[in-house]
């Protein structure tokens, strides 16, 4: 039956990216555009004492200057999070488009607008901005103690949230004699998503209502912000998404769009262009979460789990945007990836002085990964295990539950994956190669895996919803509120239209572009949700038109619905398989008849409430030179299980992008700041070290395939798993090679020089 | 009035094949130019000081980010964007089919520029080991494909256009 879901077909978007034709938010706004630049606070701390604009305002070409004096106080949230009707389980309002209190070095303080980039640029220097400073904090821990500066008043000892998780006795199961404690800290940095198109948005009012095109991975939320920040009615706002040049979590925010749009109210509603610098982009987008989590684990000597303890700080910067959301995905990984009876499990989201952290591939299990998969390879070095067997022995079993998701390992996912991993790098054979080295160069291989809940019920809202148009020839419009960002979704969704309809795949014309006015409502990109989510809207209002075109068919064939099938575009009777008519000559006699004349669409919104469990693992080899303090990547191979592949080479495509983040992630990029002034000190692409084609060993990728059974068309997240054990995997062939438990990522040579030392291998 | 004059200049330059004129701001970057005053779209600004590789244009053959090279440099040579490499009739060149077929396309923003990096190793008429190529690509950035299915893309091209067959791996 099924005829393109599977297949590897070409993008839908691969010509016009393939030519430069493809629009993105700067390729569509007219060049009459006023622009906006940005100026950002010089200080990490403290309040804007006053802002004198008069030098700026006499800048030729400068038409409007607006500081965080001219505002309204309208606090508005910015995460990409569904709203929640319930005042309880909204997003924190923490935000003003232009900020007298200043919580990072960056913060927005004021504006220029300007008939050039030039002029406003100018304007933004001759700007004299006075503060009364105050002190600042950028480390996680610190900002808890009493006393550290506070950030936001409502959030005592700068505390955004706590939760925990409690299962068992931990205190009285610990006593149990002939334990092995195995405790460790494991840092991780703040990173950016360094997408290549940075944020930008231009705005304008048409009619009376605010238009806003952006480069967002979530048009309908980011209306709703915009909403919000201006006090307009959710529906004078209009938001469109174009091609996106990459998102990876950052643009699943409500960025400048509000400033944006606020912009253009104050200039009497004309065009206006906000774009970030990639200097912006690092410090004033979103970042990831830098999380410090301690781990203590009490272990039997034959590898039982008898007790463990798990706490993680996480660096949530100057502001909430997706909040304690991010460190609670990764504390919930903990009990489930590798059950145990005792638990006391504790995670805090803490406001620092730095930049503020949202929303970026993988939402906090890269961090927990790399933390609980690093621990688990101590636990072995502790108590003598094979990192492999270890895992075979205590990884969630086949059968398990979550209580609160209800998701179900259905399958021995785990175990397939892996086997597919060591097989492909020869697991036991360099296990054994690697074992007695002593040289100063030594080999090492490890491994890590992942567990990644798709989607974000039940914690919230999952719905999508989608139309379909039929068109004189047969074919078909696609429309959907679910977003393509790079990742592909809009070629998956061809695909599983086509068959769900049953039209040839040619005959669907996705419309790739999100327009709030015209495009169904849907929440965008993230969570890895779209190709399971969107599944569900497309499997049911495929099923609405065709039940549509089958009763029309009825009408211009005489024969029973029952005896009526669409298939490959064609109208077929069931019982000789005969061909009636095309799908076109249906849909052209429909359209023009005089007695009844019908336009053949359908809409639904589908509403889901289950989630699935998308899993893998990341193997890897390494090299370290011990007195050179570097590691070389040999080989990398990460293994997925996310359900059916739609489109295996996109899928493929899709992993190694996620390894490539991996990399960087684990041995080169880290935003640093400055201890003296809290002022980033990498914000470029030249010193903040994002892995370069020449950082990358071959990308080797398998897939285990067993169909998700809560999802129509058997899938699951893909989108942001192969993101989430390469660091882990890497840190583990380095504790292999040389027999040091690295405590962070990423694994610079300073860091392995510190590492080292300590450990004895090399000496001053 | 007088300082407002001094900061324009008129550039002759040949794009695509075309001889082409525009009178520019001394300031203004080639990128600049190409997008403001050709609608260049291939040309895409990812960082505006020479990091990423975007803005990535052949001028006499050679790969140059085009952010960092200013427009009234562009006197007198020969500038070439992605926009020139299709056929008459909106043909793909090899190694844009390449991309395409490869999967070597994801966002999309990074492509341009890479594939005219790949024109000029491809012009070069050279057989480059994988490490080789690796360097050769490494002053673009990408961010979606880990550089695994661009690297096929481009050496898949390679050996087609030398005639040989690809080594199996």
């Amino acid at each position: 039956m099924s005829k393109s879901v599977g297949k590897s077909v070409a993008r839908v978007d691969a010509y016009e990216k393939a030519t430069g034709r493809a629009k993105y938010m700067d390729d569509l706004c007219d060049r009459s555009a006023l622009v906006v630049k940005i100026c950002h606070a010089a200080i990490a701390h403290g309040y804007v004492r006053s802002i004198d604009t008069a030098q700026a305002e006499t800048v030729p070409g400068v038409v409007r200057v607006l500081t965080c004096f001219d505002v309204p106080n309208l606090p508005f949230p910015t995460a990409g999070h569904p709203w929640s009707t319930d005042p309880a389980h909204q997003d924190v309002a923490d935000r003003l488009l232009l900020n007298r209190h200043v919580r990072y070095f960056g913060d927005e303080v004021a504006v220029v607008i300007a008939e050039d980039e030039v002029a406003a640029m100018q304007g933004v220097r001759a700007l004299k901005v006075t503060y009364d400073e105050l002190p600042f904090v950028l480390d996680v821990q610190k900002a808890m103690e009493d006393g550290a500066p506070q950030i936001h008043e409502e959030f005592p000892n700068n505390i955004l949230k706590h939760t925990d998780l409690r299962k068992g006795d931990y205190q009285k199961a610990i006593l149990e004699p002939g334990l092995i404690r195995v405790e460790g800290w494991y840092d991780t940095p703040t990173v950016q998503h360094c997408h290549i198109e940075n944020h930008g948005c231009f705005a304008y009012m048409d009619a009376g209502r605010m238009v806003v095109v952006s480069s967002t991975q979530i048009p309908h939320i980011v209306r709703r912000v915009v909403g919000q920040a201006l006090g307009l009615p959710w529906g004078k706002v209009r938001l469109i998404k174009p091609y996106i040049g990459g998102g990876f979590g950052n643009k699943q925010d409500a960025l400048y769009e509000p400033l944006c749009a606020w912009c253009s109210t104050m200039v009497g509603g004309r065009l206006v262009k906000l774009e970030c610098t990639r200097e912006e982009t690092f410090v004033s987008n979103r970042v990831r979460h830098a999380i410090r989590t301690h781990i203590i684990s009490y272990v039997r000597p034959d590898g039982t789990l008898v007790a463990r303890k798990f706490e993680a700080f996480s660096n949530q910067g100057a502001y909430a945007s997706h909040g304690h959301g991010v460190v609670a995905k990764g504390m919930g990984a903990f009990p489930q990836l590798y059950p145990c009876d005792n638990l006391e499990c504790d995670c805090w989201s803490v406001f620092t002085n730095r930049p503020a952290a949202g929303a970026m591939r993988g939402y906090g299990i890269p961090q927990a990964m790399f933390a609980g998969e690093s621990h688990i390879d101590d636990i072995c070095k502790a108590v003598g295990m094979v990192p492999l067997e270890f895992r075979r022995k205590n990884l969630m079993p086949v059968g398990y539950v979550d209580g609160f998701s209800k998701n179900e390992l259905y399958t021995d996912t785990f175990n397939q994956c892996m086997d597919k991993g060591m097989a492909a790098i020869d697991y036991e054979r360099k296990l054994r190669e690697y074992q007695n080295q002593t040289g100063p160069v030594r080999k090492g291989i490890g491994l890590a895996v992942f567990w990644y809940n798709t989607a974000v019920w039940p914690i919230s809202l999952e719905s999508s919803s989608c139309r379909m148009v039929l068109n004189q020839d047969g074919s078909l419009q696609f429309q959907t509120g679910e977003t393509e960002i790079g990742q592909g979704c809009d070629t998956a969704y061809s695909q599983m239209v086509a068959d769900a309809v049953g039209v040839p795949l040619r005959d669907v014309h996705v419309v790739s572009s999100q327009d709030t006015d015209v495009t169904p409502f849907g929440t965008g990109a993230y969570a890895s949700r779209q190709t399971y989510i969107g599944g569900f809207s497309i499997a049911q209002t495929a099923a609405a038109l065709r039940e549509r075109i089958l009763e029309i068919a009825h009408e211009q064939t005489r024969m029973p619905v029952s005896n009526l099938d669409l298939a490959d575009g064609q109208i077929v009777r069931k019982s000789d398989g005969r061909v009636l008519k095309s799908l076109g000559d249906l849909a052209t006699e429909s359209l023009y008849s005089l007695e009844n004349s019908q336009h053949i669409t359908a809409e639904t919104t589908a509403q889901i409430k289950s989630n699935a469990y998308s899993f893998g693992c990341s193997f890897v080899e390494v090299e370290v030179d011990i007195p050179m303090c570097k590691v070389k990547l040999l080989h990398m191979v990460n293994v997925h299980d996310c359900g059916r592949l739609i489109n295996p080479a996109l899928a493929e495509a899709q992993v190694h992008g996620g390894m490539s983040m991996a990399i960087g992630y684990g041995l080169s990029e880290e935003l640093k700041f400055d201890e003296e002034t809290g002022r980033p000190l990498n914000n470029n692409l030249l010193d903040y070290k994002l892995s370069t084609f020449m950082d990358h060993p071959t990308l080797e990728v398998g897939f285990v395939e067993n169909p998700e059974p809560t999802s129509p068309f058997g899938t699951k997240a893909l989108g942001e798993p192969p993101a989430c054990s390469g660091a882990p995997a890497i840190r583990n062939a380095i504790l292999n090679a040389t027999g040091v438990a690295i405590d962070c990522c990423p694994i610079t040579p300073h860091v392995l020089y510190r590492q080292f030392k300590e450990a004895g291998l090399i000496t001053d | 009035m007088e300082k407002h004059l001094t900061q324009y200049q008129t550039v002759c330059f040949n794009l695509n094949g075309k001889d082409v004129e525009r009178t520019v701001d001394v300031r203004a970057s080639l990128t600049d130019l190409l997008r403001n005053d050709f609608r260049q779209t291939s040309v895409k600004k990812g960082c505006e000081v020479g990091e990423c590789g975007a803005c990535n244009v052949l001028i006499d053959g050679e790969a140059f980010n085009s952010c960092i090279y200013l427009a009234v440099w562009a006197e007198g040579k020969k500038v070439r964007t992605l926009e020139g490499l299709l056929g008459p009739n909106g043909e793909l060149s090899d190694i844009q089919q390449a991309f395409v077929d490869e999967s070597a396309i994801q966002c999309g923003f990074c492509s341009p520029g890479f594939i005219l990096t790949a024109v000029e190793i491809l012009e070069s008429g050279k057989a480059y080991t994988d490490e080789e190529l690796r360097k050769l690509l490494s002053g673009h950035l990408c961010r979606c494909t880990g550089y695994e299915n661009i690297l096929r893309a481009v050496k898949k091209t390679m050996y087609r256009r030398l005639g040989r067959e690809l080594p199996q791996e």
